[in-house]
């Protein structure tokens, strides 16, 4: 991926956005890919961790808006343990889900799980994807 | 309820109308804020009452008027002070610089179901309420529940899977839906305690014998000639008979009493 | 010795097998376990934003409970309600801003400022009863069982609340060879089960799942032994399905770690409701003769 940037493709509002809601100075990253490299998830990712961080970087949060990356993203911190710039990436993927879901936005319905499906699945399945995926 | 100023323009006389409250003499009038106007009340009044004599009437929003319909669930500050209160309007007395606000009605999600069909186990009541699992934890739901029902304790007993522990802690639960207009997780906790209850009622509390018992009596005409012989009897003869009936002693260790007449145990 | 505990909504269901066995075997070890009263779901995943604190009442309220109760440490048993207690705890602990904000807004309950400790029952074991008592204790010797350790994401990651280092797995790898048997290291022990994107799309949490189970029979591994329910739901309830589909060659069937401790201390297999595993599980048992003769 070219990423083209420009001083209207920049956003610091959206850079600062991202960083309050994280707590993560999203400019430390150095783009070395390590995140990448530990996601279990990455396969099933339309971005890698680490372009959602070159993104982010430049606060360039359009370009992610139909992304499922940070939906597909376990919490696992299996990037943030690793990170040589001590990012915790976790963080930043659960930025960009509450960017969404605190608009009162469902990624997942929970009314449209049948009852087979939660009467077989542990209670904290739901009670996690209900936290990380639900308004 | 509807607004104030149509039903006081008819009305020329300031009196608490419904259950015709009778105001004390002198009593003190205090000023409550309905809607956000204001309007001086008896002091002595329930903010049921006190609204009624302030002129509005109550159409829908009440029921029983003691306590227990679950209609009349309110929402109040005291002025100069953030912390919300909340009360049923039939039992709750008004106090100075009250701002009220009726509940009547809040829009939580009511799931259908065959309580025949459905079977005993906590399952049952996750599928039909998956939202369950969205509670925080936050309690706000037991803070506002006017019947000191623990809110926070049966959501989590039935998220825990146990239907009796949740049909037993919100037993006293009058369906106000005050829990639900204040849950983080947009929970409907008292449509979900109710079929608790329901699901603990059918599957899961003993049946009581004795109970059966006597609906077969009934039901295989042990009783009719009984209530033949009491229809029969003229109003005088019924009234004997109702003043010399045979009672159980009030403090009666149980088990201990038995009246003369056996005929129909 | 009495015990806080401190079991999670799952275990009180689908995970019961976890708790019972735990139990048990502690009772056997001379354990007793208070269970805290009133406690709520601990919300099973930590929450990551900065300023959001009111995911972080629902564990701490259960911190309460146990401080309520004189209990300075609170010992759990599944990796998540571990892994969710510890870190608020060390929210309230840590940043005197948030925990005041949180005491604020639970007008309803005491002051709470971390005093609870919160403990896994791996580290209760290994520092409070100890491998020798243990390994003393042990009836049914798991000779000839080949586990591998399993701890997924949440007993060591992140760093401040992991209950060893990060790549060390030590201390189920200790109580393992405590109870006799082999333990098999293998790549995936801290590699995501898939977690809750079990409820989002079919994809992702399978292909992990598959990956943990084969790498560990690839590693020589005939069972996994984990702590947590959603990687038991991952790895072994639906284990089955991922050899249907081809993507797991070989069954590995998955056990908690308290059900081995269980059996291996001469707990009745009833009593260890080896029926909440998958079939496999408990003919993997009889079959090496692990258990206590009836
Ligand atoms: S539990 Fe909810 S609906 Fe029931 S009485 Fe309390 S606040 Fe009202
Ligand atoms: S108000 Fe809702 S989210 Fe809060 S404790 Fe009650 S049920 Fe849970
Ligand atoms: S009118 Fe029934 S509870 Fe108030």
């Amino acid at each position: 991926m070219t990423l083209i940037i420009t001083g209207t493709t920049i956003s610091i509002p959206s850079i600062k956005q991202l960083e309050e809601l994280s707590g993560e100075n999203v400019k430390l990253c150095m783009q070395c890919a390590t995140c990448t490299g530990m996601c279990p998830m990455a396969a099933e990712m339309d971005h890698s961790p680490r372009m959602v961080m070159h993104l982010s970087q430049f606060g360039m949060l359009d370009r992610l808006a139909g992304s499922n990356t940070y939906w597909k993203c376990a919490s696992c911190h299996a990037c943030t343990v690793k990170c040589p710039r001590g990012i915790d990436i976790a963080k930043v993927m659960e930025a960009l889900r509450q960017r969404v879901l605190r608009k009162n936005t469902n990624f997942i319905e929970p009314s449209a799980l049948s009852a087979e499906r939660i009467a077989e699945l542990p209670q904290i399945a739901m009670v996690a994807a209900f936290r990380k995926l639900t308004s | 309820m509807c607004d104030a100023d149509n039903t006081t323009t008819k009305k020329t006389i300031r009196v608490a109308t419904g259950d015709r409250a009778i105001l004390p003499e002198g009593a003190k009038t205090i000023p409550v804020y309905i809607m956000g106007k204001k309007y001086e009340v008896p002091e002595t009044l329930t903010i049921m009452k006190a609204m009624e004599y302030a002129g509005f009437k109550f159409l829908r929003g009440a029921g029983c008027r003691g306590g227990i319909c679950g209609a009349c669930p309110t929402v109040y500050r005291m002025a100069g002070d953030y912390k919300l209160h909340f009360g049923l309007a039939c039992q709750t007395v008004v106090e100075a610089d009250m701002y009220l606000a009726q509940i009547p009605f809040f829009p939580a999600n009511r799931a259908e179901y065959n309580i025949e069909e459905i079977g005993g186990a906590a399952e049952a009541i996750h599928a039909l309420y998956p939202e369950l699992f969205r509670c925080v934890a936050c309690n706000l739901c037991t803070k506002a529940c006017p019947m000191d029902v623990d809110v926070l304790g049966y959501i989590s007993a039935l998220k825990q899977g146990n239907i009796k522990k949740a049909a037993e802690l919100s037993f006293d639960c009058i369906q106000c839906g005050l829990c639900a207009s204040r849950c983080m997780g947009e929970i409907p906790q008292y449509h979900i305690a109710q079929l608790a209850r329901r699901v603990y009622g059918r599957y899961i509390q003993p049946r009581a014998e004795h109970l059966q018992k006597r609906v077969g009596e009934i039901e295989s005409g042990k009783y009719d000639a009984m209530l033949q012989e009491l229809s029969a009897m003229s109003k005088e003869d019924l009234e004997k008979c109702y003043v010399e009936r045979e009672r159980e002693p009030d403090l009666a260790p149980p088990g201990t009493w038995q009246p003369k007449e056996t005929r129909y145990l | 010795m009495k015990i806080s505990y401190y079991p999670g909504c799952t275990l009180k269901t689908k995970a019961a097998n976890l708790e019972a066995a735990a139990v048990a075997s502690l009772a056997v070890l001379g354990v007793e376990v208070e269970e805290i009263d009133r406690w709520n779901c601990c919300g099973a995943v930590f929450s990551l934003t900065a300023d959001d604190l009111i995911h972080q009442v629902g564990p701490v309220r259960n911190l309460v409970r146990a401080k309520e109760k004189g209990a300075d440490q609170l010992v759990t048993l599944c990796s998540m309600c571990y892994n969710t207690l510890a870190r608020a705890n060390r929210i309230v602990r840590d940043d005197t801003v948030k925990r005041d904000t949180i005491n604020r807004f639970m007008d309803d309950e005491i002051d709470y400022a971390g005093e609870v400790e919160v403990v896994h029952m791996l580290t209760f074991l290994a520092r409070e009863v100890g491998w020798q008592k243990i390994r003393e204790a042990v009836k049914v010797p798991l000779t000839g069982l080949r586990v591998s350790p399993y701890y997924g994401c949440t007993l060591q990651r992140p760093a401040d609340v992991g209950i060893e280092p990060f790549g060390s797995f030590s201390l189920m790898t200790g109580l393992l060879e405590a109870l006799g048997a082999t333990v098999v290291p293998f790549a995936a022990a801290d590699t995501c089960c898939g977690s809750y994107q079990v409820l989002n799309g079919e994809g992702g949490a399978k292909s992990t799942a598959a990956v943990i189970i084969n790498d560990a029979a690839q590693a020589g591994a005939e069972a996994l032994a984990t702590s947590c329910p959603l990687c038991e739901y991952n790895l072994g309830k639906r284990q089955e399905q991922l050899i249907t589909s081809g993507q797991v060659e070989a069954p590995v069937p998955t056990f908690y770690f308290t059900q081995l401790l269980a059996v291996a201390l001469g707990v009745a297999p009833e009593s260890c409701l080896f029926d909440l595993n998958d079939a496999a599980s408990l003919a993997l048992l009889k079959n090496k003769n692990c258990l206590v003769a009836a």
